[in-house]
């Protein structure tokens, strides 16, 4: 049977085109391109005519494609692979050593640029630092920040000594902070002295493995008081540390990332990744985001999710392009005048971020000048065809959207540069990925879903380079995501005519909120530790912002008064403990929540009773176990 | 409206929002979100809900002027003391 591949088998060819080192676009032959070219993208679409070489010929298996890749790449010798090898050491021993790998825009309006040979001397003596502290190959090394170029040299440090990098959303309260670092058993965190004493002073002595707290900064300002108890400073330890370090020769399978991602029940799931994932992030740059050497790419997110680590750190890294990386968070003017003024030409950014930008007057883009922006993507959730059109209208250029997750390391099904978009939908799988819509049969079989237009799940088939590898330490829960070679997603869709994918839903009660997913679970944890609290159920409610947002219902002890005040003391509860970006933004009183015969809260009916909804239906879907 | 008026609107809106911080003292030069812990979409509904309060179009260009307290009291006393005519777009 034949599943969604590339339509028409449209493969990326392995010539890329480069620019030679004066900057140059050197345009490779079509005759180098194995079977017939075909050039299929458009202006409207702003790719630069001749810049993405695509051909069409007879279907390549994903392993023969995913080997092209890699000779794209480096590697070590014996086989070895490495990120931070990849990322930058490579063109810091090359042509590119002098060219800006991250321009750093500080709050304060100042600006700073660091080389690809800059960042490897700071990633070297970093590493140097964390193996002199005895920090070796699988140790975990959490971040706490917000984005300092402190974070990006400790991910390339942490990979070049074999660790494990696992960045936290600055955003996160103590609760979403501890629950990460017991499961991924942190043994180093980065932070600031800020995040330190609000977040993680208060639960330090709940995590018996964390050994060293490196705080961002150094310890010779007169103004400032020692690094709090039990840290140290970032700037000493780099002073104490060798300046050159050699990279630990990691096998592909080999950890090198740990990222979070939210379950309907339990505890957040820590997903590994691998070091080959790079391969994964190269060939996604290049395809689905048109990124090229000579790009500089701003991609919005914050490492703290997984676009902002793949996409914000890793892939234009190992492109070669520049990176603009602002430490401010969202604020529309300040995002036209950095597009503007950095000359950005390839931008990746999100749908809250995108309908935040159409509140604006439709006449503001236009006193910025964007004619160097050539490329703009879109991921989190999906992109709403009004925005589309929004991009074409007043941008002059077309949003892709793509379709991804955290256990998916990368980009998986994209609106390229070369396809035409269909406003609303994710687009079509890449090259080396293989995507189809099933139904669960009765005897826990696959049933692969031919006709378009039909709802069912989507599914993957496993083995792509930068797919998770575990849930740590949580066999059970990872195996569960496979099934007959194919990976789950738990997202519905269908696929229509044209090969075109569409995102339909979640197939469990995980909340999507400004891109990221919540666990309901996570948050009704929190909730239910308020005094007053005896049951509490969240759910999604749409928001034409943020995509959906968090809405909780709470019944109470009797003895309590379910007034005004009681309710903010819950909802400064759950914002003390979860932090803004996970805690409900409204709270409800409920006398009693519904609940299936054997006791489970149905989220379903509540949300269906809140929208509106005939809830004779929604009922069916909930399990009677 | 009064600058203590503008004040009281503003510390009662933000500590709605994020009822946590309530009793702090709001640093008039500070950005809110610097000073407490609120996100874009916190930002946001701030401001909605100040326009709700007060009856004032916010439109999104003037949304930095209301990051920080001394901004607030600045927009919306400027707003209040305008022509009339300049109020309903002349």
């Amino acid at each position: 049977m034949r599943h969604a591949g590339y339509p028409g088998n449209v493969r990326l060819c392995k010539t890329f085109i480069y620019p030679d080192p004066e900057g140059e676009v050197q345009q490779k032959p079509a005759a180098e391109c194995t079977g017939k070219m075909t050039e299929v993208f458009s202006k409207a679409n702003g790719a630069q005519s001749g810049r993405t070489c695509l051909s069409t010929h007879e279907d390549r298996s994903p392993d023969v494609y995913w080997d092209e890749v890699a000779k794209e790449l480096d590697g070590l010798p014996d086989g070895a692979l490495n990120i931070a090898h990849e990322a930058v050491d490579r063109h810091a021993a090359g042509p590119r050593g002098e060219y800006i790998a991250i321009r750093w825009l500080a709050k304060t309006g100042e600006t700073t640029d660091i080389t690809y040979t800059e960042l490897k001397q700071r990633s070297d003596r970093f590493a140097s630092a964390l193996s002199g502290l005895g920090i070796v190959k699988g140790d975990r090394v959490f971040v706490l920040s917000d984005r300092i170029p402190e974070l990006y040299v400790t991910a390339l440090s942490v990979f070049k000594i074999a660790g494990v990098f696992c960045p936290m959303f600055a955003a996160f309260g103590p609760e979403p902070i501890k629950a990460r670092m017991t499961i991924g058993a942190a043994r180093v965190l980065v932070t600031t002295e800020r995040l330190y004493r609000r977040k993680v002073a208060v639960i330090r002595d709940e995590l018996p493995d964390l050994e060293y707290v490196i705080i961002v900064g150094e310890n010779n300002d007169s103004d400032k008081d020692e690094a709090p108890g039990g840290t140290c400073y970032f700037e000493d330890l780099m002073r104490g540390a060798a300046s050159d370090f050699n990279i630990v020769a990691t096998r592909p399978d080999d950890a090198a990332i740990l990222h979070f991602t939210s379950g309907t029940t339990g505890t957040p799931k820590g997903a590994v990744h691998v070091h080959q994932a790079v391969l994964a992030h190269y060939a996604t740059a290049k395809f689905a985001l048109d990124l090229h050497p000579e790009d500089i790419f701003w991609c919005t997110a914050d490492p703290g999710w997984v676009t902002g680590t793949s996409y914000g750190i890793i892939a234009p890294l190992v492109v070669g392009a520049t990176m603009i990386v602002d430490q401010q968070e969202f604020d529309a003017q300040r995002w036209y005048q950095t597009l503007q003024d950095q000359k950005v030409t390839v931008w990746y950014t999100a749908p809250t971020a995108i309908r935040m930008l159409m509140r604006l007057e439709d006449t503001v883009p236009g006193n910025y000048d964007l004619s160097k922006l050539r490329f703009i993507a879109s991921v989190g959730e999906p992109l709403n065809p009004e925005a589309v059109r929004w991009g074409v209208d007043v941008l002059d250029k077309t949003i892709h959207d793509n379709w991804w997750q955290t256990e998916t390391g990368g980009i998986m099904i994209a609106n390229t540069a070369s396809l035409a978009v269909k406003p609303g939908s994710m687009g079509v799988p890449i090259p080396g990925i293989e995507a189809a819509i099933i139904e669960h049969s009765d005897d826990d079989k696959l049933d692969f879903i031919t006709d378009p237009d039909r709802d069912g799940e989507l599914v993957l088939r496993s083995g792509w380079p930068s797919m998770f590898r575990s849930y740590l330490g949580q066999e059970e829960r990872y195996q569960r995501c496979f099934r007959d070679g194919w990976y789950l997603t738990g997202d519905l869709a269908r696929r229509d005519k044209d090969g075109y994918f569409w995102f339909v839903g979640r197939a469990d009660d995980v909340i999507k909120s400004a891109g990221h997913l919540i666990g309901p679970f996570e948050v009704e944890s929190a909730l239910v530790e308020h005094d007053a609290v005896v049951e509490a159920a969240v759910i999604g409610l749409p928001d034409e912002i943020a995509g959906e947002s968090v809405k909780a219902f709470v019944t109470v002890r009797d003895d309590c008064e379910a007034d005004d005040a009681l309710l903010r003391d819950i909802l400064a509860h759950a914002r003390k403990r979860l932090g803004p970006a996970i805690a409900p933004r409204q709270i409800e009183f409920r006398d009693s929540l519904p609940k299936t015969r054997s006791g489970k809260i149905m989220r379903r009916l509540l949300k269906a009773q809140e929208l509106n909804l005939p809830t004779g239906d929604v009922s069916t879907l909930e399990t009677y176990s | 409206m009064t600058e203590e008026e503008i004040i009281d609107l503003v510390q009662r809106t933000l500590f709605s929002i994020a009822p946590e911080f309530e009793g702090e003292k709001i640093e008039p030069g500070s950005a809110f979100r610097d000073q407490f812990e609120i996100d874009s979409m916190d930002f946001l509904n701030f401001i909605i809900a100040m326009h709700e309060a007060t009856g004032v179009d916010i439109p999104e260009v003037d949304y930095p002027d209301l990051e920080t307290l001394e901004g607030c009291v600045g927009y919306f006393q400027k707003k209040h003391q305008a022509p009339k005519s300049e109020l309903e777009g002349e």
